[in-house]
Formats: structure tokens, sequence, C-alpha cells
């Protein structure tokens, strides 16, 4: 359901610009973003600004967001697949009132999708833009800290590096044991960091039909994914790229094929597996799916407000 | 001192600067995220004669300061850039090296797609934005894209290129990560065709 956003407090007595930025910061923000559109995967540097929320709330996301968002959007936010966690109500009523426009928790029903660490269950279309908040934009940060070299490794497309670490992990491990930001080479070009989704989401981002923006505020970088492009998930023909599966189904909805959180219920050790995708599962729910847990009483409240 | 601009001469920008830009840019963006697509900036102010709609929006939209802008030396030098100079603050250049966009009004004459920045090896971004108004964006002869933001493949027919443009671009094409990117304008239309984008010529 879309909830459109009252009061105008923004129409009639205005104390910022538009969508919080002012429109230079706006412009430099866009030619940032047609230039990572036309190099997928590549980082361009771009003047991040200080926002209402510190570093690492998602202040590249917000300011992906406030560049490209018009009144006639309908705007989403999910923070780990949830649209009912704190940062995520934050920011979605930051855009209601600084923006205008309707926001809403249907992933079907949204323009613009700003995300956390997770890509919605539901197949994304065409017309949408999926905003992602990443913490670090650079996938080789971790194997070497100077962006000097970084940056030259991009440039000359040298990324032997990065399969010896995950050759490393195979020998120590027996398989890749990376399961969030699992690094994904783009058109086989540029080696990009999906930002710390689980790598159970990768595959959506090859040959998506939305716009994937990805923001790293801290680290001043922005970076795309345009549609139907490429995207591959680094492995070895013979430790091939997997995702995660799990034995049980989410406890609410009895989804066997969503991304699953696990719950910790009690201090004696029940736990519960739920879908991490708080709408899909919601939807599910709706239509009538039970899960093994669907009765429980903690469940019953999920369900009610669902419908 | 006097820039010898007449303030009333000056043909207005955006009717409401905040969302004109904001429309226009969300319609930029989807075209260059899906190339060979057209977008319709019909909505946007009239630009002084010799710049199309399209092109003028894209000017409002994105120049500034920041951005010397490489401007055709066809058009009405003294009008157009009193007119870029008032709404948009953005330096002119000569030095298509230095042209952050260039707007192109006689693609016959301008300079090669190869004149332009095509950025630096860790930068590939700061390559220069050409901003090329043509006859007509469909009607010509067949041209089958690919690439990024492309679902398979699909086919382009603008009309008013020079010849060997299509050999320009797949040249500027086959050395990504360097490269200009392209928006083609024909009045109130825009069509982009971003470095990415392969291009695959009809019985060639």
């Amino acid at each position: 359901m879309i909830s459109t956003s009252t009061p105008r407090s923004n129409e009639t007595e205005r104390y910022y610009n538009y969508a919080y930025l002012d429109e230079q910061t706006k412009r430099m923000i866009r030619r940032a973003i047609l230039k990572a559109l036309a190099i997928p995967g590549y980082q361009v540097p771009f003047g991040s600004r200080e926002m209402p929320v510190p570093y690492g709330w998602g202040t590249g996301g917000i300011q992906l967001t406030a560049a490209i968002i018009g009144p006639d959007d309908v705007y989403k936010c999910i923070d780990q697949g949830a649209d009912d966690t704190t940062n995520a109500v934050s920011i979605r009523q930051f855009f209601a009132k600084v923006a205008d426009v309707a926001t809403t928790e249907d992933t079907a029903e949204a323009t613009i999708i700003q995300t956390r660490h997770r890509i919605p269950e539901q197949t994304l279309k065409a017309g949408q833009v999926l905003v992602f908040q990443v913490p670090q934009p650079e996938p080789l940060r971790g194997l070497e800290a100077r962006e000097t070299e970084t940056r030259a490794m991009h440039a000359y497309e040298e990324y032997g590096l990065q399969y010896v670490s995950l050759y490393e992990n195979v020998s120590a491990y027996g398989r890749i044991a990376a399961t969030a930001g699992y690094p994904v080479m783009v058109e086989e070009r540029y080696l990009m960091s999906p930002s710390p989704i689980p790598k159970f989401d990768n595959p959506k981002m090859d040959d998506n039909e939305a716009i994937l923006l990805f923001g790293a505020g801290r680290e001043k970088r922005i970076y795309a994914v345009p549609p139907h492009t490429q995207v591959r998930s680094l492995d070895f023909e013979d430790y091939p790229f997997e995702v995660q599966t799990w034995e049980e189904s989410c406890a609410l909805c009895g989804a066997d094929d969503a991304y699953l959180d696990e719950v910790v219920l009690d201090d004696v050790g029940t736990k519960m597996f739920v879908c991490s995708d708080s709408h899909h599962c919601g939807q599910r729910r709706a239509e009538g799916h039970v899960g093994p847990m669907a009765g429980h009483q903690l469940a019953q409240g999920e369900a009610e407000a669902a419908l | 001192m006097s820039l010898g601009i007449d303030l009333t001469q000056i043909e207005s920008g955006f009717s409401d600067p905040v969302f004109g830009s904001q429309s226009v840019f969300r319609a930029v963006m989807d075209a260059v995220a899906r190339p060979g697509t057209i977008a319709d900036l019909g909505f946007a102010p009239e630009p002084p004669e010799g710049l199309g709609r399209a092109a003028g929006a894209v000017a409002l939209t994105l120049f500034d300061f920041e951005t010397p802008v490489w401007l055709d030396p066809s058009v009405d030098q003294a009008r157009a850039q009193a007119w870029l100079r008032f709404h948009c603050g953005c330096p002119i250049t000569a030095d298509p090296q230095q042209a952050a966009f260039a707007v192109i009004c006689a693609p016959e004459s301008a300079p090669a797609l190869g004149a332009f920045n095509i950025g630096d090896a860790k930068y590939p971004d700061r390559s220069t934005t050409l901003i090329i108004e043509v006859v007509a964006l469909t009607g010509g002869a067949a041209i089958t894209l690919r690439g990024p933001g492309i679902k398979g493949e699909t086919g382009v027919s603008p009309v008013g290129l020079p010849a060997d443009f299509w050999h320009q671009f797949a040249e500027n094409g086959a050395q990504f990560q360097f490269g200009v990117d392209v928006l083609l304008v024909a009045g109130d239309r825009l069509m982009a065709l971003p470095r990415s984008t392969r291009v695959q010529i009809e019985g060639v």
C-alpha cells in the first residue's frame, strides 16, 4: 500500500532545498551516476557531503536517492531486507519529509528502492532503481590497503591477488568461505563489490531489469550496474560459485527459496528461521502460505499486522 | 567589468530549476542505462537558436562551473555562450581535451571522437561527454547495438551523422575503459551511446 506523505511540510515553508541536497551537489552526483553507468562496475569518485546521519548509516545511498528522486517517485527503504527496522524507517521518513514522495513497503510499487545489504526477493522490473548503501566500495581493500595501488589494479585489470585470496580460502576451508560482499566481475572487466549483500543475492544482479546504483558516502565513491549487464560471481572451474541453502523453511510463511535469518527465541537455544525480506514474507502469508510456526504466539502478531 | 551580455536578450531556463532538472536527469539516466532507447525532453524550455531543446535541457541539468564546455563553432557563439554562462556558469573552452562536455551542432565539421578527452586509465570517468545534434534519431540506416543496458541487441537508425561516425564509435568502444560517451539529440529527443555500447554495422 502506498502512503502519501502528509503534511507536505516542504511545500509552503521550505527551509532547505528539495530532497535536502543543494542543486550543485545534485548536478555533481548526477554527472557521476552517468559516468558510472557508462563504465559498469568502475568506482567514480564524488564529493560526498555531510548528511544529517553519520557516515556508516547509509549516507552514500541517501545522496544517490536525493540526486535522482522526484515528487512522482514511490520510495521504499529496506535494511537487511526489512522495511520496519530503525534505519529503514528513519530514512524513509526523511525522504517523505524532504522530497514529498509517497512511500511504500511493496517492492512492486516502488520506483526507487534504497537498500542496505539485501536485494528484494521479488524480481525487479524495468523502471525501478535499486540504490545500495555501501560501506566499503573497494573489493580489493582487504588485500591491499593503498587506494593508489587498488586503483592501478583496476586500471590494468590486475586481479590475480583476488583469485589468490579465493584459492587460499579453498586450501584453508575446502571451499570459498566468503558469504557476504562476495566479489563479482562486471562485463568481464571491472571487479566490483556488491556491497555486503549475502552471496545468495549475487545471481540477481546478472541480467537484472532494474538500474543498480551503489553509493559509498564515507569512501566517496559511486558505481553502477545498468540493466541487462553481465555480473559474474568469481569462482574456479572445480569450485563453482554456490549460494547458501537452508534445511529449514521460513517459520512464518514456509518459503524454502528465500534468504532466511536465524532468530534466537530464548536463552535455552530455541530458534526460528524467518524470511529476511519482510515484505516478501508478509505477502506470502497474506496469500495463505503457512510456515511451521505460523500459529506461534510470536507469529500471531506478525500475521495480524500483515493483514 | 562588462561581459557585453544583454540580459533582456537571454532565453529563459527552467521555469522551476529543481524539478525541471530532476525530470531531465531521470530521462537522461534511463537513456544512458538503456542505450538506444529514446527520451522525449519536449517539456524543457526553448534554448537559443542553434541549440536543440534536448541539448539545452542537458546543458541546464548537468553543466556548471566545474565542467568546461566545448561549444561547436557553428552555433551563434555570442548568444549560446551568453545563455550557457548565465544559466550554467560553465567555462567555455576551445580545447577539446579540456572539455567535460562538448556540444556539437554540425557533426560533419566537428573534430573526431578521438580528439576529445578519453579519460585516464585510473580515472576513465574524466572523459568528455559529447552531445551531438543530428537531423533525426530514426529513419536512417539500421545499426545494431549490443552491450550493457541492452537485452540481446537493439536497432537504431539516426540520420545526420558523418559517414565514418560508427567506425569512430566502434574504435572508441574498442579502447574501453577509455572512451568518450555520446548523447545523440535531435530537437526534443535524446538517445545515449555510452562507450560500453558495442556496434555492429549492417552490411559491413
